[in-house]
């Protein structure tokens, strides 16, 4: 059991951050871990990156999009409440490394992946620019952690309400055009990190990306979460999660998260139907 | 022992042998011999008084030849339902030779069950805590399979106070993910947790060494021995093309989705698990069979056991390949996979397979096997299930510095079971590679003796 200690909705019903007592894996965490949670007795195991870590308050914090039952059942979750399991720091951690200039590419939810990750490379010294992407200027998120975790941040909406008009990518390209950049760490959507990529190949940019599988276990034990990169078999929860994107098949990737996808539905319809939400 | 008919038990998850009844428990009983130079102890990693128990069951006194049980193993009504006693005590029975050992895995079982069923509020006060004190020794476990389990209760029963690490959310290590309900029903292993616990054994649930704590860690917060027991873990894959498609599992997911996940009774649980028509299983070690045979109870049209040799030499407890045979598991035998092959969206349709034959025998006596040119055809599958062993997993190992490994990675042990950090022990997976339960149990059970002789 871990205690809820905080929670605000970032866009309510949809994404959420928790600020959870867990004074074992706050010691622990390190930038790039993960956590798994189950939110009942008959939940299942849900693996989210710890977002940022305060070892003296004894705290860990995770944002979550509401994707399916598991994380609408979370979503019901507020300030008082427990979570039923939770587990971690899981996965190595991130490498950071002096690098000069990082620039920390995040899009939706896996801007709170960056975080803690544009916050050790700040630490270390390093130059940060971050570009943070989404649809609309009410879906971006963490704007002020960034602020403080970042020389420099970039915004980049589809709709143009706030920042560049347009992808991460093109934000990014600006950026490129006009900084010797060291590493590009990009978090968010595969097509996303996938793009970052593929932008970064040209210019022979050292770039680093965070896996995102399906997991069971969370340490090893089952290969749900199989990955290939660079032609080899890895397991994002003991080889990663993090790996050099240029080397990620994230068609593979893209494919094997929807392995699930009729049960997943099924599960998130009889729970909505539960709860009178269907439509 | 009265199983349910092949027929019944494929439409559900509910034990398949249904246990003696008293009056075939005493007919078994009196068969003993008693001879007086036991063969069958010896044979039994954990060197359970086989007679003397067997003795008390003549006598009609359960209560007493469960004590005689308990005092050397741990979990007498998981052993009597999972150990190869055809290799192990019933092999070295003397009655062997007559075709009709004593049945000593059955009687276990009726024992351990009986007793656990009459004795309820005994269990709930806690008679057996007596033992137990406060100030005895800390000694931690790590993992809470069989190897650890059988570490902590041996140390318990003897004033240790004993802390078992589990990274899973539920204690019980491979007998709950790994061995099926219908082999090994959950409320069994939660009764044996329960006796551990009444012997004061604390569990720390979501724990991960390695992770959230680290072996000095342990030291520096008073522990005086640390047992690893945290069992195998990678999975191995077969290395061929098409093997990250949709629909190809490993053993270790496919039965940790059912199993711990509770994943038959989806979505009332909230863990899926991947539906297959035709399935196939690689490999055919009990693990195999435990998943060909989950896969019928899920509803599979059928399942199709692959294995390079012949029948002779599947590896499987013959028990097993018996119940998997008579509830409808196909063998498909001296054939290996090439290749998987998947559709358009990259899900599974079919796996290449060639034909195998027997050659000559090589230096080890067992027969080569050579692919037959030209052999190669397809079989249709969606849900490919491989289960061909594991290896290492680096979690703990990594990250303790000082811990010799040896060349296939497994930890190294020296005939104390002590690894090379003095008073951290280690025995079972993690240090045979992939064994039985009992095997992992004797391993516990070898190092409990030698931290009782230093700390206790």
């Amino acid at each position: 059991m871990a205690l809820i200690l905080d929670k605000v909705e970032l866009e309510p019903g949809r994404i959420s951050k928790l600020l959870i007592d867990a004074p074992q894996i706050a010691r622990k965490a390190q930038p790039g871990n993960f956590v798994i949670l189950r939110v009942s007795a008959k939940g299942e195991r849900i693996p989210l990156t710890i977002a940022d870590s305060d070892p003296e308050a004894g705290t860990i914090t995770i944002v979550f999009l509401v994707l399916g039952k598991s994380t609408a059942v979370l979503d019901t979750l507020n300030k008082g409440d427990q979570l039923y399991d939770l587990c971690g720091p899981l996965g190595n951690p991130a490498k950071i490394e002096p690098r000069g200039t990082v620039v920390c590419v995040g899009g939706g939810t896996g801007i709170a992946a960056l975080h803690n990750i544009a916050k050790a490379h700040k630490k270390l010294g390093n130059k940060v620019i971050s570009i943070l992407g989404a649809r609309t200027e009410a879906l971006l998120i963490m704007q002020e952690e960034f602020s403080r975790a970042s020389d420099e941040v970039v915004i980049s909406t589809n709709d143009g309400s706030k920042g560049v008009k347009g992808l991460v990518t093109d934000a990014l390209a600006l950026v490129l055009a006009e900084h010797q950049v060291g590493e590009v760490v990009a978090i968010g959507p595969v097509p996303m990190m996938r793009a970052v990529c593929d932008m970064t190949r040209e210019a022979g940019i050292l770039t680093t990306v965070s896996i995102n599988s399906i997991m069971v276990d969370g340490i090893g034990m089952c290969g749900a979460c199989r990955v290939t990169v660079g032609g080899e078999t890895k397991f994002s929860c003991v080889d990663g999660p993090e790996f050099n994107g240029h080397l990620v098949d994230f068609d593979e990737l893209q494919r094997r998260l929807t392995a699930f996808m009729s049960q997943e539905r099924l599960a998130y319809d009889a729970f909505l139907n539960k709860c009178g939400l269907h439509d | 022992m009265p199983a349910q008919s092949p027929a019944a038990r494929i439409g559900n998850f509910k034990e398949v042998a249904l246990g003696y009844t008293a009056e075939q428990a005493l007919a078994e009983a009196e068969r003993c011999l008693q001879c007086k130079n036991p063969r069958c102890v010896p044979g039994c990693p954990v060197e359970v008084e086989i007679k003397d128990f067997i003795k008390c069951i003549v006598a009609g006194n359960l209560e007493d030849a469960y004590r005689i049980i308990r005092n050397t193993n741990s979990l007498p009504a998981v052993c009597g339902r999972v150990c190869p006693q055809e290799n192990q005590c019933e092999g070295a029975c003397i009655l062997a030779k007559t075709g009709q050992p004593i049945a000593i895995g059955r009687l276990e079982r009726y024992v351990a069950d009986n007793y656990i069923a009459a004795n309820p509020c005994a269990r709930l006060t806690g008679d057996e805590a007596a033992c137990s004190f406060s100030h005895g020794p800390k000694i931690a476990c790590i993992g809470s399979g069989p190897a650890s389990l059988t570490c902590a209760g041996h140390l318990a029963a003897r004033g240790a106070r004993v802390t078992v690490f589990e990274a899973l959310h539920e204690p019980g290590g491979v007998l709950i993910y790994g061995i099926p309900e219908f082999r090994l029903p959950k409320r069994i292993v939660a009764e044996e947790l329960g006796t551990l616990k009444n012997l004061g054994v604390e569990f720390c649930l979501n724990w991960v060494g390695g992770r959230t704590f680290s072996i000095q860690e342990l030291f520096d917060e008073g522990y005086s021995a640390v047992f690893i027991g945290v069992g195998a873990g990678l999975p191995n894959f077969l290395g061929i093309p098409g093997e990250n498609l949709i629909g190809v599992f490993s053993a270790n997911e496919y039965l940790t989705r059912v199993n711990l996940g509770r994943s038959y009774d989806f979505p009332n649980f909230d863990t899926p698990s991947f539906r297959g028509r035709k399935v196939t299983v690689f490999g055919a070690g009990n693990v195999a069979m435990d998943a060909a045979r989950t896969a019928l109870r899920m509803g599979s049209e059928s399942v199709t056991i692959v294995y390079r040799r012949t029948r002779a030499e599947i590896p499987a407890r013959l028990e097993e390949l018996e119940h998997a045979e008579e509830e409808g598991v196909q063998l498909r035998l001296l054939s290996a996979p090439l290749r998987f092959l998947g559709n358009e969206e990259k899900r599974l349709r079919g796996v290449e397979l060639e034909q195998m034959e027997l050659g000559d025998p090589g230096t080890d006596g067992r027969r080569a096997v050579h692919a037959i040119p030209g052999s190669n055809h397809i079989l249709e599958t969606d849900l490919a299930i491989i289960a061909v062993g594991t290896k290492s997993n680096p979690v703990l190992l990594k990250s303790t510095p000082g811990l010799k490994l040896n060349l296939k990675g497994y930890i190294e042990v020296d005939h104390l079971s002590e690894t090379s950090i003095p008073n951290v022990f280690a025995g079972g997976d993690i240090v045979t590679g992939s064994a039985t339960v009992i095997e992992a149990m004797g391993a516990g059970r070898a190092a409990a003796m030698e931290i009782a002789r230093r700390f206790l």
